[in-house]
């Protein structure tokens, strides 16, 4: 019973509705940052490693990304948002043969 | 300004001076010509509505929400399996609360395929979360339109204005209009809640909401309806005060003195005021409640009117096929369960497929009334039939 | 056309966040449609795996105005809302220009939601199309669509004893879509950005309905590797099953041809979907998967050449 108390507590803090009160006009979603709260990182197995000396920018591992893990800044790759990035490995098996700057390893915990 | 309109026409009619900014509706016995007219002032440019002549019922209610929730007036009609069509939408339609306007000319759903008169197809969705206004004649329908658009917007929740098919809808009469400019004013203009086009202010419409908050939602929603009479209040009497044309939640006919009463909806009250009429004149203290509201109930004025009547007959025209009478039998029975005093009640399935009920046929059933109202209530077949064989 | 190095710059329109499986091809290709369109967008979508996984109240993953409403009528949602930005256009309430799209999965476009789409085609509403075609209907748990390919095992056309999986061919949308004689409808794929985004920008500059149909492989329904997603998108290519092509004005034309096709195979063995092809009884179905290849790609390629391109 405790666990469904909790569980519970987690739901209100996470939908932030306090009654249904603040509800007016029927269901939707004003706030689009919010989404960020949902942190899919932790739904890794495999973790990409990124080489910056291997790196040739060629974008490829940013294009195919589902998640829009990879990170640029000023037109360069400079990481992976491990935040959200889900470990699908994509991008390591999309960065070019001879370049090989993203391996997998696997999650530490 | 005095027209003759069918009930088809005088929807039509106040559809044009509503100038909805959009239609989307496909036709349908005998809601059609509601569309086909309309369509013609589209034709014409007397109105500057985008109309869509979409590929069913259910993409015409699926525009009108999408329209409605991109900050544009909508509206459209239909009939029995068009609004069973309908049905999903429906619901969305009020869930996301959607000021929409829907005309159901009431038709019997199938099977057996009938096009004529019953109120199955508007009593079916009485869950839907949509207000449900009745008419009597094509003057009620027209001066109804014209406060839905209104009513819709003030409580955030969908309406629908119902005729009864052929009866009202293929029927001339003689109806008062109001001039453009009086509608135009009356109505004012839509300000929605959220607009999908707004795309400085981006929302995302209709998420996917989990036991975490579904429940909320819905509560919401129900409020919606809690409120919604006082609007409905507020609106006819604003049309009152400015239009001299009183619109009634319940009309009652000569029911003061009434021990025995008959409650039924749409065009049946006009046939039904002729057997009061005939019955009075031979001394009989009979009486008669038009219930326009069916959605929201309206507990209040059901409570006040009725729980003096020794003896109700409730003119239903749908079989529940419950086994224990259909919804406006139940509903207002329910209405009056905490009641010290409440008359019995009778439920009376009528004119399905537009089989035709008389004045004759009423006087009947106030006189069988009159004949059981003395009688123990447990005693007393509550299920009748008038004019099946 | 814009370059990678202005694909770069565009602000992600479909955000971090979502719920969608590791190496998902529905939503990198809504990532790279949002990518690569005009600005600004109004966005619907039917109920399936998108709307689950990315508008989970009270989030959303949509930077840009997104409406779900049901599951059969995405393009009557779009009409709808196009029809309210003409009608309002009209009336001086709106002076901008809007684009329309509708990102909806095999289940949304070639099935239920099928009749709407036609439907809003046939009315010539402005709105691009886009249909993420997994093979399957997803959401529900991998059950066959009409674009589920021949043979494919799926939870409704499972390979039994007696059954291969799906027995029948899969539905030719882009035929049923062209039919309607639209000004714009092309075909590509998740590894083909350059493609795709081509193709995107092409749609957007005509006025009237416009389509795409872009395969995106599902880890969980093909039974791949989350890794293998573009490379199986590739390889749909390379094996002539998905070939790239468009149609424009009355013309087709193909937009990339392998210079080399490889067997079907290659591209069915990394399947979870085809495992039972291989199996010795069933060899003959992969001559039989691959004549249908060949005889479907030659008749595109009779159609290209008709249109003179």
């Amino acid at each position: 019973m405790s666990n469904t108390g909790n569980a519970n507590e987690e739901s209100k803090k996470e939908c932030l509705i306090i009654s249904w009160k603040d509800l007016t006009c029927g269901a939707l979603v004003r706030d689009l940052k919010r989404i960020k709260e949902n942190k899919t990182g932790t739904w890794r197995s495999l973790k990409p490693i990124w080489n910056k000396e291997k790196c040739v920018n060629c974008y490829r591992c940013w294009m195919f990304c589902p998640d829009g893990a990879v990170i640029i800044e000023n037109d360069r790759v400079v990481g992976i948002n491990y935040d959200y990035c889900k470990g699908c490995g994509i991008c390591a098996k999309e960065c070019p043969k001879k370049v090989q700057a993203i391996i997998m390893e696997r999650e530490e915990k | 300004m005095i027209l003759a309109k069918t009930g088809n026409e005088a929807i039509a009619y106040a559809m044009k001076q509503i100038n909805p900014d959009v239609v989307a509706a496909y036709p349908i016995t005998p809601s059609t010509e509601i569309v086909q007219i309309f369509s013609s002032y589209v034709a014409d440019g007397e109105v500057d509505t985008e109309f869509v002549p979409v590929e069913s019922e259910h993409s015409a209610m699926s525009a009108c929400i999408a329209a409605a929730a991109s900050g544009a007036r909508a509206m459209t009609a239909t009939s029995a399996q068009g609004l069973a069509l309908m049905h999903e939408m429906l619901f969305i339609a009020s869930g996301l609360r959607l000021p929409i306007v829907l005309c159901v000319v009431n038709r019997a759903l199938s099977a057996p395929l009938n096009i004529h008169c019953d109120h199955t197809d508007s009593l079916a969705s009485r869950d839907s979360g949509w207000i449900q206004i009745f008419c009597e004649d094509a003057q009620e329908a027209y001066d109804t339109t014209i406060c839905a658009i209104k009513i819709a917007e003030k409580s955030f929740l969908p309406v629908m204005v119902t005729i009864d098919g052929f009866i009202i809808s293929h029927c001339m009469q003689r109806i008062e209009v109001l001039s453009d400019e009086e509608v135009k004013s009356f109505i004012g203009e839509y300000k929605p809640n959220y607009n999908l086009l707004d795309v400085e202010n981006p929302i995302t419409l209709g998420p996917a909401c989990l036991p975490d908050s579904f429940f909320e939602h819905k509560r919401a929603q129900a409020e919606g309806m809690n409120q919604a009479l006082r609007y409905i209040e507020e609106v006819f009497k604003e049309y009152k005060e400015r239009f001299n044309r009183e619109l009634f939640i319940l009309e009652e006919y000569h029911t003061k003195d009434a021990e025995v009463g008959i409650l039924c909806m749409g065009s049946t009250s006009g046939t039904a005021k002729i057997a009061v009429d005939n019955l009075r004149g031979k001394g009989y203290q009979v009486g008669l409640f038009k219930l326009r509201v069916f959605r929201p109930i309206a507990v209040s004025y059901l409570q006040r009117s009725l729980k003096n009547l020794k003896i109700l007959g409730i003119l239903e025209r749908m079989e529940g096929l419950s086994a224990f009478g259909g919804p406006l039998f139940n509903e207002v029975r329910s209405v009056l369960y905490d009641e010290p005093e409440r008359p019995i009640i009778i439920s009376y399935v009528y004119g399905l497929g537009g089989r035709e009920i008389t004045p004759e046929e009423i006087e009947e059933v106030f006189l069988e009334l009159l004949s059981l109202k003395n009688k123990k209530r447990e005693n007393i077949e509550k299920f009748r039939y008038i004019n099946v064989r | 056309m814009k370059s990678i190095q202005d694909l770069i710059k565009e602000k992600e329109l479909f955000s971090s966040g979502h719920r969608a499986c590791a190496g998902c091809g529905e939503v990198l290709a809504v990532r790279q449609v949002l990518l690569a369109s005009k600005k600004p967008i109004v966005c619907a979508m039917p109920t399936g795996c998108l709307e689950i996984v990315s508008t989970i109240f009270p989030h959303t993953a949509w930077q840009v105005p997104m409406f779900h409403s049901a599951f059969e009528n995405a393009a009557a949602t779009i009409s709808g809302m196009e029809a309210a930005y003409q009608a309002l256009r009209r009336k001086g309430k709106i002076d901008k220009k809007i684009y329309f799209i509708a990102f909806a999965g095999d289940g949304g476009t070639h099935d239920i939601g099928f009749q709407a789409l036609s439907g809003a085609i046939e009315r010539r509403h402005s709105f691009l199309y886009v249909c993420t075609d997994n093979q399957a209907y997803m959401n529900t748990g991998v059950q066959r669509s009409s674009a589920t390919p021949q043979f494919a095992h799926t939870t409704t056309s499972p390979k039994g004893e007696k059954l291969p999986g799906k027995l029948q061919p899969r539905k030719d949308i882009m035929e049923i879509i062209i039919a309607h004689e639209v000004p714009y409808a092309a075909q590509t794929t998740v590894a083909f950005f350059h493609d795709l985004a081509k193709k995107v920008e092409k749609a957007q500059s005509y006025e009237g309905p416009t389509f795409i149909n872009i395969l995106v492989p599902c880890p969980l329904g093909w039974g791949h590797l989350p890794s293998l997603t573009i490379e199986i998108s590739r390889l749909a290519v390379e094996t002539n099953f998905w070939p790239l092509y468009e149609y424009e004005n009355g013309t087709y034309r193909l937009t990339y041809k392998p210079s080399q096709p490889k067997p079907i195979v290659d591209w069915l063995k990394l399947q979870g979907r085809f495992a039972h092809l291989f199996e010795e009884k069933n060899k003959h179905l992969l001559e039989e998967f691959q004549k249908y290849v060949d005889e479907k790609y030659q008749k595109l390629l009779k159609k290209c050449e008709l249109s003179g391109k």
